[in-house]
This record gives C-alpha cells, structure tokens and sequence, in this order.
C-alpha cells in the first residue's frame, strides 16, 4: 500500500522544482494521522454547528425575496452543495495530480476519499435546484448549460468511483483513475462560465470576489451553511482516508500472518 | 405557489444526505481502526 514513495522531486538547472520536504512532509501516512485523529472533530462538530445555526436561520430569520419570493431560502442547501460539489472534484485532481507526479499513494487515497462525498453534494446541487426551479422558473427540469454541465459532473463522478474502486480492488498503482481525475477537471471552468457562455434558463453569478448582488438581509445565512459545509465535508473526507488507510493496514498484517 | 412544501423538501434532501454520508464514513472508520488496533494489540 505504501510502496512507491517518491524518489527524485522535480528538479530544474538549479536544482529541485519545490523543496522536497516541502512536498513530502504530508505524505507519510504515520504523519499524516497524527494530524487527522486531532482535526476531524474539530472540523466536524464546528460544521454541524455552523450549518444548524445558517439554515434555522435561512428559514425563520430572513424575509422572503422580493421576486422569488419564500423558495429564495432553498439557496442556503443549494449554493453550498454546488460549491462542494466543484471543490471536491478540484481536489481529487490537484490529488491525482500529486499521484501523477510524486507517485504518493497517500493522494490516491485523498482522491478516492473526496469521491462519494463530492458525488453526494454534486447530487444534493442536482436535486434543491430542480426542487428551485419549479415554483421559480415553472419546471424541474431545463438542458440549460449551468445544469447539463453540473449533471455531467454528477455522471464523472459516478463514473471515477468504478474506476477508482476497480482499481484499488485490483491493489494496483491506480493511474487510470488519476489520469481521469485530472481530465475531469476541465469540466470545472465549464460548470462557472455555462452562466455566460449560454445565457439560457439558470441566472448569471449573483456572488463574486468583487461583491454580491444579493442584499445582506437575505445573504447573511449563506457564509455559514457554506463554511459549515465545508468543514464537514472536510472531516468526512478525513473520517474517509483513515477508514482506507487501517483497512489497508489490516489487509496487510492479514497477509503478512497468513503468509508466517 | 405555496413555496413552502419545496423548502422543506429541499432541506430534507440536504439534512439526510449529509447526515447519511457522515454517518456511514464515521462507523466505517470506527470499525476499521477498531480492527486495525485489535490486530496491533495481538502482535
């Protein structure tokens, strides 16, 4: 499970591209526990909290939109699952990137721990804006370039959890996956410019770097489902790699005593 | 419309999705760490 650590970092006429231990100081499993045991609480109860407070709040203590009326409050699910949903795949390949290039086998497990969280949330963006969209725009359903792209997010996901999971069965060096992780991503840039590449059904970016469109009264909630979210989602992926890494520890002492 | 029954669909989707992936990722790492230690403890 381990082998393969990274021998040579990228190097250039001057010497290595980035510090070696700069790199590396993660990837070591023993390492990297030390640092997860501690963290996943505190990434996860923070979560619940945050996402409890932000959607009680979005549903009793904000007015209703003036134009979309009481279904705007459906934003506080939908535009944090959407979030999650990118980041994830983001991650997996900045993850299959790293197995790519330093071979750590930490990054697929990374990789493969991101994949049924991001799936959810992709799914969960899915779903609340389908619910959204009817009483919105007066159907659940569009082939609008905002939702068609996130539905194929939805399916690449899908489809790098059989890759994924095929391959660790398999034991390998699973670099199909990885290679599909990194490919993938270029669906990402897809999913944020669809609004105005084809302006059909969904509306353009109401939350950017330089502001929001949205009044304060209605957008105060949404900072805390979103960090909640995100905290979460961090200790479930973490809850994830240490599930990996000990039935990977396990399968190895197995084989070690059946082999004594 | 009444908007609200959307509103709380959408929430419940949320809510028990969320809850159901961390549920299940927190006892497979349990579970997994349990056997790991027993296994280590046996050494």
């Amino acid at each position: 499970m381990f082998r393969g650590w990274p021998s040579r970092p990228l190097r250039t006429a001057r010497g290595p591209l980035i510090p070696r231990r700069a790199v590396h100081i993660f990837a070591n499993p023993a390492r990297f526990l030390s640092i997860a045991r501690p963290l996943t609480p505190w990434l996860g109860w923070p979560g619940l909290l945050l996402i409890a407070t932000g959607l009680v709040s979005g549903l009793f203590l904000t007015p209703p939109d003036y134009l979309q009326g009481e279904s705007v409050r459906i934003m506080y699910a939908h535009v944090p699952a959407a979030w999650l949903g990118m980041a994830g795949w983001s991650g997996i390949a900045v993850a299959s990137l790293m197995q790519l290039i330093w071979r750590h086998p930490l990054a697929a497990v990374a990789a493969r721990a991101i994949a049924v969280p991001g799936a959810l949330f992709a799914a969960i963006c899915l779903l609340t804006g389908s619910i959204w969209g009817r009483p919105t725009w007066g159907t659940w359903w569009e082939w609008d370039g905002r939702l068609t792209s996130m539905l194929v997010l939805f399916f690449l996901y899908i489809a790098y959890i059989a890759l994924s999971s095929a391959g660790a069965e398999r034991g390998s060096n699973d670099r199909v996956s990885a290679i599909f992780g990194v490919v993938g991503a270029a669906n990402i840039p897809i999913i944020h410019y669809s609004v105005e590449w084809w302006r059909t059904l969904h509306q353009g970016q109401s939350i950017g770097l330089a502001g929001s469109k949205i009044d304060g009264s209605i957008l105060w909630p949404l900072p805390l489902t979103t960090l909640g979210f995100t905290l979460l989602f961090a200790a479930i992926v973490l809850m994830r790699m240490r599930a990996m890494l000990a039935e990977a520890k396990v399968e190895a002492r197995l084989k070690r005593m059946a082999s004594e | 419309m009444n908007h609200w029954p959307f509103i709380i669909a959408a929430y419940a989707i949320t809510i028990v999705g969320t809850l159901a992936v961390l549920g299940a990722s927190f006892v497979r790492m349990r579970r997994a760490e349990r056997r790991a230690d027993a296994l280590t403890r046996r050494d």
